[in-house]
């Protein structure tokens, strides 16, 4: 059970030259790439989150480069999940196989109904998002059998196939 | 039970199985992987973190099937990046990887141009790269995907991944490609027509006649291009060019596999290419299309010919030819996608064009591609690009704005000082 406060991005397409630019790619220091986590669409960003907040945004969360600074800048930012409508799938298999963030995939109704600044309480054995600003719980898409189990032995390193 | 597609067909290969069908997760061994300057780096944090962890780590799974190239911040543009190439020097040093192509010693460039180039990577083959251009190369007939440097560590050590087997969406170009019309055009217009995400997940697969009519050059184009389409891998199958390509090139054996004929594709698209008007991605999504003429009134500060969708042999010579002899209305950057491409481009004359018309020629590297350096955009600039992507701040200040084209309409754009229609100049 993991809970924190959100921050909505109402869109599609958040890619990851606004979740870490280019220029900082050469940086390897996770503590620093996190300072310039979603600099190119919100420069507060880093000052408005807290540890274990989560973002809530649109369709293809992710897309772009196979960058594994993305994942990396938004969870030393303090970001524990992110959810949202979908997935880029490099961003999502870097997220699990680093073990860096939990990527959420979650409906419309959750999607429009959850404020910027509400508090979320995610529940991965029940499968559920529980608004708890807003006294509602929304069914989040289950993680495929494969994910789950990496997730739960805390990455792709930690994790022995069968 | 239905026959498999190309991609189906690598992967059980790979994953020692009679077939795979798309939706199953396998474990799949891996015939190549390559990382570069920023994926390398992150590989060896992996690989320091785990040792620091306890686990021994004293050699990769066979140092003869990764590669390391050097493309994006090189020459080394600050103090951080030149750090970056001595851990890839330490890299190929200590793990004893032979293939490691070096600014300033020959043979080096953007590593999804010197995949074939050079062919690192056979038809038929399971490739991995730390870039998520990797698909560029899947034009070869292999299963070509980017990943992060978490996956491309594993790999190193383990020599197999996990995969979800893509469901493959079939595209057909069909017709005669007219002669203002590049590869670019098309998978602009099929990504313009379908979306950024219509391929997450899965295979993009191209067929049909104009296909089999491009040269190599133009169908890395359509691969390359299949990941701004979310898509997992871009393939085409090996007919004879593809095999005379790789031949011209290695003797090492390789089987070129075809999908079966009554393979099961999730959606059939058909696009027939002799009507397709040049077309041009608006910022800031690929997606965002619309015909270079109707863009004529757009004004545009720079012009911007590299990267591995848009600097290849065949890029650079479209583009000078539509140069030649004129001078360029703003500022033009051309730089080759590989030190051979440069070479060959300077013996035919094509430097001499493009210096002529004003150009600066830059050095092989992914430059301002990426936004990393070699013409980065300021605040309000605007650039029409030979590359990929076109997202806010990817080539520079996040208020800049970069139109993504063919070489041929970027030309013609550079001659004119707007966005322009090659058949107008």
């Amino acid at each position: 059970m993991i809970r924190g406060k959100v921050h909505k991005y109402a869109r599609d397409n958040i890619d990851t030259d606004v979740i870490i630019p280019g220029p900082y790619l050469k940086i390897m220091d996770h503590n620093e790439l996190a300072k310039h986590a979603m600099e190119g669409l919100d420069r507060d960003f880093v000052k408005k989150v807290k540890k274990g907040d989560f973002i809530l945004a649109g369709r293809n969360f992710g897309c772009g480069s196979s960058r594994e600074h993305a994942p990396i800048a938004l969870s030393y930012a303090g970001i524990s999940a992110v959810l949202a409508l979908s997935f880029a799938r490099i961003f999502y298999r870097n997220a699990v196989d680093g073990a860096y963030l939990l990527p959420i995939e979650i409906g419309e109704d959750a999607y429009n109904e959850i404020e910027d600044g509400d508090e979320l309480e995610i529940d991965l054995d029940r499968n559920e998002v529980r608004n708890i600003s807003r006294q509602k719980v929304y069914v989040m898409k289950p993680f495929p059998p494969l994910i789950k189990r990496i997730i739960e032995a805390g990455g792709l390193f930690n994790y022995t196939p069968e | 039970m239905c026959g498999m597609t190309i991609t189906e067909k690598i992967l059980a290969r790979a994953s020692n199985r009679e077939r795979v069908s798309a939706g199953d997760v396998v474990f799949a061994n891996v015939d190549k992987v390559m990382v570069h300057d920023v994926s390398g780096p992150g590989v060896m944090m992996v690989l320091r973190e785990l040792e620091r962890r306890g686990k021994k780590i004293e050699r990769v799974w066979d140092p003869d099937r990764v590669w390391i190239a050097e493309d994006h911040f090189v020459p080394a543009v600050d103090k951080i990046s030149a750090e970056n190439i001595m851990t890839l020097e330490r890299m190929s040093e200590r793990f004893g990887i032979k293939k490691h192509f070096r600014y300033g010693m020959g043979q080096y460039g953007i590593c999804h141009t010197l995949s074939h180039e050079e062919a690192m990577v056979l038809p038929g083959e399971v490739y991995v790269g730390g870039d998520s251009h990797t698909n560029t190369t899947g034009a070869l007939g292999c299963f070509a995907t980017g990943m992060g440097h978490t996956d491309i560590a594993y790999v190193l050590i383990h020599g197999r991944i996990w995969f979800r087997v893509p469901e493959t969406l079939l595209f057909k170009l069909e017709g005669s490609i007219p002669p203002y019309i590049m590869a670019k055009d098309i998978i602009l217009k099929i990504i313009g027509d379908n979306g950024t995400d219509v391929a997450n997940y899965k295979a993009m697969q191209f067929a049909g006649s104009a296909v089999r009519a491009m040269p190599m050059d133009e169908r890395f184009t359509l691969t390359n291009m299949t990941t701004e389409a979310g898509a997992k891998n871009g393939i085409i199958e090996a007919d004879e060019k593809t095999i005379e390509y790789v031949r011209e090139r290695t003797d090492r054996p390789f089987k070129a596999i075809k999908g079966d004929e009554d393979a099961e594709y999730e959606e059939v698209f058909t696009y027939e290419v002799d009507r397709l008007e040049p077309i041009v991605a608006k910022p800031h999504s690929p997606s965002n299309i619309a015909y270079a003429r109707e863009l004529s009134s757009v004004e545009i500060d720079r012009a911007y010919i590299g990267s591995c969708t848009g600097a290849k042999y065949t890029d650079l010579l479209e583009a000078a030819k539509i140069i030649k002899g004129k001078k360029s209305k703003v500022r033009l950057e051309v730089l080759p996608a590989s030190q051979s491409i440069y070479i060959k481009a300077l013996r035919d004359g094509l430097l001499s064009i493009f210096l002529e018309a004003g150009a600066v020629i830059g050095p092989p590297t992914c430059g301002a591609c990426c936004g990393a350096h070699m013409g980065v955009l300021a605040k309000d600039e605007v650039c029409v690009s030979t590359t990929n992507r076109n997202f806010p701040g990817r080539m520079g200040h996040v208020e800049s704005k970069t139109y993504l084209a063919s070489p041929k309409v970027v030309a013609a754009s550079a001659v004119t000082g707007r966005i322009t229609d090659p058949r107008d100049v």
